[in-house]
């Protein structure tokens, strides 16, 4: 057993050293030259700290909204509903979902509303929503903001990220991105 | 418009990943062969300081059994070192959140977990693991998966053809091999792109905000870019944060969802190009991809299919649902991206997610299920073959009885006692899963006193939930129906000793088949030879696939997501 044993503690060791210490050690190292220097892409808004990639909860009726989460954008604590398709419980939160979004948006039929802004995200801290779930809250943000909506509609616009390469993958819209937009449009 | 670049984004992932496969199959056919490549003046090097450290000779030939033993040792040190760590991360350094060390039956769910590459997780990374805990488990990422492929690479050397008594080579070598000139040099490639997308990679703890509306939000950061890398490439799957993959610090956007998808089958695609290289066999090793890939795409089809489609339910509150079931979905990778990844995560054993697969529609979760139960369409590194070479002399000896001819593989006949083996461990996952399972039902059913708070589901769907956690942790693959409430000492023990029997015995059994064959005496290809590398074979591997998954699983298949989907008409 000895024969065995001995060799095994030894390498263990030895890829301790290699591949938690070492490879982190190098990969850390690199971050250090990169732009975001290993801290994840931040905006500065104010002297205030954004992370770009952390999508924030927007209940405001100034604000574009963000998807429904499970966690409330706790981001010490990410997290998904995991409530299955058919849950009783479930379709009665998503019920809620569109009847409090209709409550703000007068006038606007559930089959106007995307999907996205009535289901939770998997990682409840999902930073974007779709085109269409921006552009039909623009009547909303127009009114409360005193902003022509055409304004706003070439602003959702300016901030849609394209698919990558404008080949692969869907369109979303920064929600973050797009609120810190809308405030400087009301600064000037 | 949206749904096409969507499906463009994952026939682009399966192509890429083919076409990386190949040529990176050919590099480690060199590799294990012994033959120069041109990264060895800077591994060379490194690996001699290695051998020498641990105190092992790479140049002696081991038998089977003791390739065996060296493995059960390595993996046995490896666990009582994850034991050491977890229950005593509180007290250890590199802890800046302050998190908890695990109670001893969480400790040892996560600690078979990360040696057996499956990576299962009953604690969340934010809150129940501290840095120090975190890298320790990226090692085992590393070499967990670097122990499979060395194994693997054994059964490779005793298929080779043409000679008695083949020689099996050292386990030391392959496996130092896989770790330091497979596994680190590319995973080291992915993390610098990741960090080049805002993947963060820093030992500073919680970040404190004010989000634009006002509130303060706590952000949980941490050396995630190295961690994440490792863990797409290792077919490990377990995430530094709870939502794994779905979490925006995993995955910023559509390009590192891309390269975590590709690096998710990379390896077992590339293992079964390394093995045409090795035995010459290139068109057989066609054939194996071939019939992986026709499976993987039976299994796909229709969750992208219902994914993309969306949830019926919500459609009849009047909600349109042309962006799919975006419930437990990321928007910046959308329903055919987190459908793609559902499937390829759970053929391969890897587990990660990008999506929660308890959201996912009742028939695509039974597709996910479906690729851990049948667990060798591409599979995880190394077993994955082994699964499919247990499936091949199945296919072997059946097609030999309907036919009238002695059963041979690759020039070696196979007898009794190797279909003995063959058959044990073709039975021994469904039996983990269904007894398992069966248990829990019971469990559920008549203490609910004590255990009813197990499932955020009812009905189906929570059958579904506990039918999902035994597929996952007998198949390796560490995906979870993540409804289910499993840091509970039941699900961590038995969790704990499926993982270890599923991760073992199926690594015995087929180094031990390959091994007495490979000591039988060889006979040369004549027109009575069943050939291996022909359509028809590929039928009948094929065939018994369907008939050991159909016949073992359907009926536990039909009392979850089935019945669920019937449910919702």
């Amino acid at each position: 057993m000895k024969y065995y044993l001995l060799p095994a503690i030894r390498l263990t060791l030895v890829c301790l050293l290699l591949f938690s210490v070492m490879y982190t050690a190098l990969v850390w190292c690199v971050a250090q030259i990169t732009p975001d220097k290993g801290e994840a892409a931040v905006w500065m808004v104010h002297g205030k700290k954004m992370y770009r990639n952390i999508g924030q909860k927007f209940s405001d009726d100034k604000y574009f909204w963000s998807r429904p989460s499970a966690v409330n954008y706790n981001a010490a604590a990410a997290g998904a509903s995991n409530k299955g398709p058919n849950n009783p419980d479930y379709l009665l939160s998503v019920q809620q979902n569109v009847d409090s979004f209709q409550i703000h948006h007068p006038g606007v039929p559930a089959s106007a509303i995307p999907a996205d802004l009535v289901t939770a995200s998997g990682s409840g801290l999902d930073p974007d929503i779709a085109v269409q779930s921006a552009m039909i809250q623009v009547n909303r943000i127009a009114q409360i903001r005193h902003i022509p909506k055409s304004i706003i509609e070439s602003l959702v616009r300016q901030h849609t990220d394209k698919p990558l390469l404008g080949i692969f993958g869907p369109e979303s819209v920064n929600v973050l991105a797009l609120n810190i937009a809308l405030d400087s449009l009301t600064n000037h | 418009m949206q749904m096409s670049t969507e499906m463009y984004g994952i026939i682009a992932m399966f192509m890429i990943t083919v076409l990386l496969a190949i040529p990176l199959g050919r590099y480690m056919g060199k590799l294990f062969s012994g033959n120069s490549t041109w990264l060895d003046p800077i591994f060379n090097p490194i690996d001699q300081l290695i051998y020498r450290i641990s105190g092992v000779d790479p140049n002696i030939e081991m038998s089977w059994k003791q390739h065996l033993k060296v493995l059960l040792s390595i993996n046995f040190i490896w666990f009582v070192l994850a034991m050491l760590v977890l229950t005593n991360m509180a007290h250890l350094p590199l802890n800046p959140d302050h998190n908890p060390s695990m109670s001893a039956d969480l400790a040892f769910n996560t600690a078979v977990s990360f040696i057996s590459n499956t990576n299962l997780q009953h604690y969340s990374g934010e809150t129940g693991m501290s840095y120090l805990g975190q890298l320790v488990l990226m090692l085992f990422q590393f070499i967990s998966a670097g122990c499979g492929m060395a194994i693997c690479i054994v059964v490779f050397k005793a298929m080779k053809e043409g000679t008695t008594n083949t020689p099996l080579g050292n386990y030391y070598y392959y496996f130092v091999r896989s770790c330091t000139r497979v596994l680190l040099p590319i995973a080291f490639i992915m993390a610098v792109l990741f960090l080049l997308n805002g993947m963060p990679m820093t030992f500073k703890g919680k970040d404190t905000i004010t989000t634009l509306q006002g509130d303060t939000v706590q952000v949980s950061r941490g050396p995630v870019a190295a961690f994440v890398a490792i863990k797409q490439l290792g077919t490990n799957g377990g995430g530094f944060f709870g939502p794994n993959s779905a979490h925006p610090f995993e995955n910023p956007n559509y390009f590192t969802n891309m390269i975590e998808t590709i690096a998710i089958a990379l390896l077992p695609i590339a293992l079964i190009f390394t093995m045409g290289y090795m035995l010459k066999r290139k068109k057989l090793a066609w054939l194996i991809v071939g019939v992986m890939t026709v499976g993987f795409i039976l299994l796909l089809a229709p969750t992208l299919v219902m994914e993309t489609a969306g949830n019926p339910a919500i459609a009849k509150m009047g909600i349109e649902q042309n962006l799919g079931n975006m419930e437990g979905k990321e928007l910046r990778l959308g329903a055919a991206a987190s459908a793609y990844w559902g499937i390829v995560t759970t053929v391969t054993s890897n587990g990660s997610v990008n999506a929660m697969h308890d959201s996912f529609m009742p028939l695509a979760g039974m597709c996910t299920m479906l690729g851990m139960m049948v667990n060798a369409f591409y599979g995880g590194i190394g077993v994955g073959f082994l699964n499919f070479y247990i499936f091949m002399i199945l296919a072997v000896f059946i097609s030999g009885l309907m036919v009238g001819r002695t059963p041979e593989l690759m020039g070696k006949k196979i007898e009794a006692k190797e279909m003995k083996i063959a058959m044990i461990i073709a039975l021994i996952h469904p039996f983990l899963i269904l007894s398992g399972t069966a248990i829990s039902a019971y469990l559920y059913a008549h203490h609910p006193a004590e255990y009813a708070g197990w499932l955020s589901n009812p009905g189906f769907h929570g059958f579904s939930e506990m039918l999902y956690e035994f597929t996952s942790a007998s198949a390796n693959n560490g995906s979870e129906f993540a409804g289910l409430g499993a840091n509970t000492p039941w699900w961590n023990i038995a969790d704990g000793i499926v993982m270890l029997l599923s991760r073992y015995l199926p690594i015995i059994g087929p180094v031990a088949i390959a091994g007495l064959l490979a000591q039988k005496k060889y006979i040369p290809e004549s027109a009575g030879t069943l050939k291996t590398d022909t359509v028809t074979f590929g039928l009948m591997v094929m065939a018994v696939i369907v008939i050991v998954a159909a016949l073992s699983f359907f009926p536990s298949l039909a009392l979850g997501p089935v019945a669920e989907y019937f449910s919702f008409h």
